[in-house]
């Protein structure tokens, strides 16, 4: 699996959507994505990539698109 | 000196004492808004004076929560008015709403605008004074505020506080947090939630500055917003204080705030101690403390001075309060280190409960004592401890869930099934492969909880004993 479709498969598990509802996807957008989801989230990412995200990014993962760039910093190529 | 009974006040005629003053701290802020905006008391007061000539003390109404400076105007208009007011999530599911407003008809909603609730009297900022029903209603003149026992299942259960008991429980959580005008507390709970209201209350009362935000601790907004204006003191349900160590919290610079207060469950005791440690170390104070709405509130606080020692204890009964433990006989335990229910008796015991508008009519049933339905036992300090439940529910994420309404909405799917729980997760067991998708969305949807609140297990039979009773210690034990 490329880290694209891990990343997406990442989302879609913690939040129990579908690959169509990815793209646009933000913070309390839909209800799985409260802060107990976001928790999930930043859960499911750190062990899926192996990487531990700081308090700045874990704030600022407010978006789908937003998550994909926050873990180029983590020299995670998607 | 003699005793006087409760509540009777022989000098003078029975009147209730006004809530808040706000005209002694006029000139101070009272509420900073995540959108910048400053309101001083005098500001506060002036737009409750606008809201108040609209009601009548006999009405009812529902006030739609969000934590905005609007909300808490129609808020405080109401209750300086005397209208009984039921506070609700604005962003409840809107079938819920609607199913309460069916049941309850009340005169007025102050909610969102485009809320589309009936005719506008009234706008301020962007909350609407809706006309909602002409409905006569019969309420007993000392109901001021009815909130939900559950967020979130859309129960129609309202518990009914007083003036009296608001005021009373506010004093006592200002008096042991030491609340003064200084304190700027961020709002990190909702308001129709009692912890979130009684943080409200207690800081409005002392002349402090709120840092009003719906914005969670998940996002930046929030951080940005309690840094900028130098929060002295934040809240939480055990949850919160999960999320923030996942957040680094204890490696965050955060030099204004002063003091941490956790309620809403049973923290796990090493992450209390951790907290505890942590404020310790910072010169900050971390407040362990036990309530129920039924009790407006706040019932027990650990003191500060006492947390390393105590940190698996709720405390104390508050000031004015007092705890019992009675054992199944309803007589008072006076060993300590021996368990029985926890009884509660203070001047901010609830009423009793509405389950409908013909509850509404009826005077106080409880007489300042509360049974919580939570086993306990004290040290011979005094301190008690939680050790059990009486009563299924279960709190999830700080939302008390009942687990017989939430095995009612299972039954709609399929009726063999049984609930069980623990602190924030629920196990529902079916005997049928392929429902958990169908059950899961369904009690997410009904419930207003994160799908991660349930889980669903596959099990041959649902246990039940000859006379066809659901053995639930049988289903609690396979967890």
């Amino acid at each position: 699996m490329s880290n694209a479709e891990k990343f997406d498969a990442v989302f879609m598990d913690a939040l129990q959507i579908t690959k169509e509802q990815l793209p646009g996807l933000t913070y309390q957008s839909i209800p799985a994505w409260d802060s107990v989801g976001h928790m999930s989230l930043v859960a499911a990412l750190e062990d899926a990539f192996d990487i531990m995200l700081d308090t700045d990014d874990i704030i600022d993962l407010s978006s789908y698109e937003k998550g994909k760039e926050l873990l180029k910093k983590y020299a995670v190529e998607l | 000196m003699g005793l006087q009974p409760y509540g009777v006040c022989p000098r003078f005629p029975h009147k209730p004492p006004e809530m808040f003053d706000f005209l002694a701290y006029s000139p101070k802020i009272a509420i900073i808004s995540d959108t910048g905006a400053h309101y001083t008391y005098g500001q506060l007061q002036a737009a409750v004076d606008v809201l108040k000539p609209f009601f009548r003390k006999g009405e009812l109404a529902f006030c739609l929560c969000t934590n905005t400076p609007a909300c808490i105007m129609g808020y405080l208009a109401l209750l300086e008015s005397g209208v009984a007011t039921v506070l609700v999530d604005a962003r409840k599911n809107r079938d819920l709403l609607q199913g309460l407003l069916d049941i309850y008809h009340p005169n007025w909603v102050w909610g969102p605008i485009g809320a589309g609730f009936g005719e506008i009297f009234r706008q301020m900022e962007d909350y609407a004074l809706y006309a909602y029903s002409s409905q006569q209603h019969r309420i007993h003149p000392d109901v001021a505020l009815l909130l939900t026992t559950s967020g979130s299942t859309g129960s129609p259960k309202l518990v009914k506080l007083t003036a009296g008991n608001i005021r009373s429980n506010a004093e006592a959580i200002a008096q042991y947090l030491g609340i003064d005008a200084s304190e700027k507390p961020v709002t990190t709970l909702p308001m129709y939630y009692s912890f979130g209201l009684s943080i409200i209350n207690s800081h409005l009362l002392k002349g402090a500055t709120i840092l009003l935000t719906d914005k969670t601790i998940a996002q930046r907004e929030f951080w940005d917003f309690m840094q900028e204006h130098k929060a002295t003191s934040i809240s939480g349900v055990p949850y919160t204080y999960e999320m923030l160590k996942r957040l680094h919290f204890f490696r965050m610079s955060l030099p204004h705030l002063k003091t941490m207060t956790q309620a809403g469950g049973k923290m796990p005791a090493d992450l209390a101690r951790e907290y505890i440690d942590f404020a310790a170390a910072n010169g900050q104070r971390f407040f362990i403390m036990y309530g129920q709405t039924e009790a407006t509130a706040r019932m027990s606080y650990l003191p500060w001075e006492y947390a390393r020692d105590k940190y698996a204890s709720i405390g104390v009964a508050i000031p004015g309060g007092r705890f019992s433990l009675r054992d199944d006989h309803d007589r008072e335990i006076l060993a300590p280190d021996t368990e029985g229910e926890l009884v509660f008796e203070g001047p901010g015991v609830c009423m009793g409960y509405a389950e409908g508008p013909e509850d509404l009519s009826r005077g106080d049933e409880n007489h300042g004592i509360l049974h919580t339905g939570d086993i306990a036992r004290f040290d011979t300090d005094g301190f008690f401890y939680i050790t059990g439940r009486m009563k299924r529910f279960v709190k999830i994420w700080g939302n008390r869930c009942n687990l017989d309404t939430v095995e009612q909405l299972v039954h709609t799917v399929t009726s063999h099934c049984a609930c069980v729980g623990t602190d924030d997760k629920i196990t529902v067991f079916v005997t049928e492969n392929g429902l958990s998708g169908s059950i899961i969305s369904l009690l997410a949807e009904k419930t207003g909880l994160n799908a991660r609140a349930f889980e669903i297990r596959i099990v041959d039979a649902i246990p039940r004993n000859p006379s066809g009773k659901i053995q639930y210690a049988d289903l609690q034990a396979l967890l």
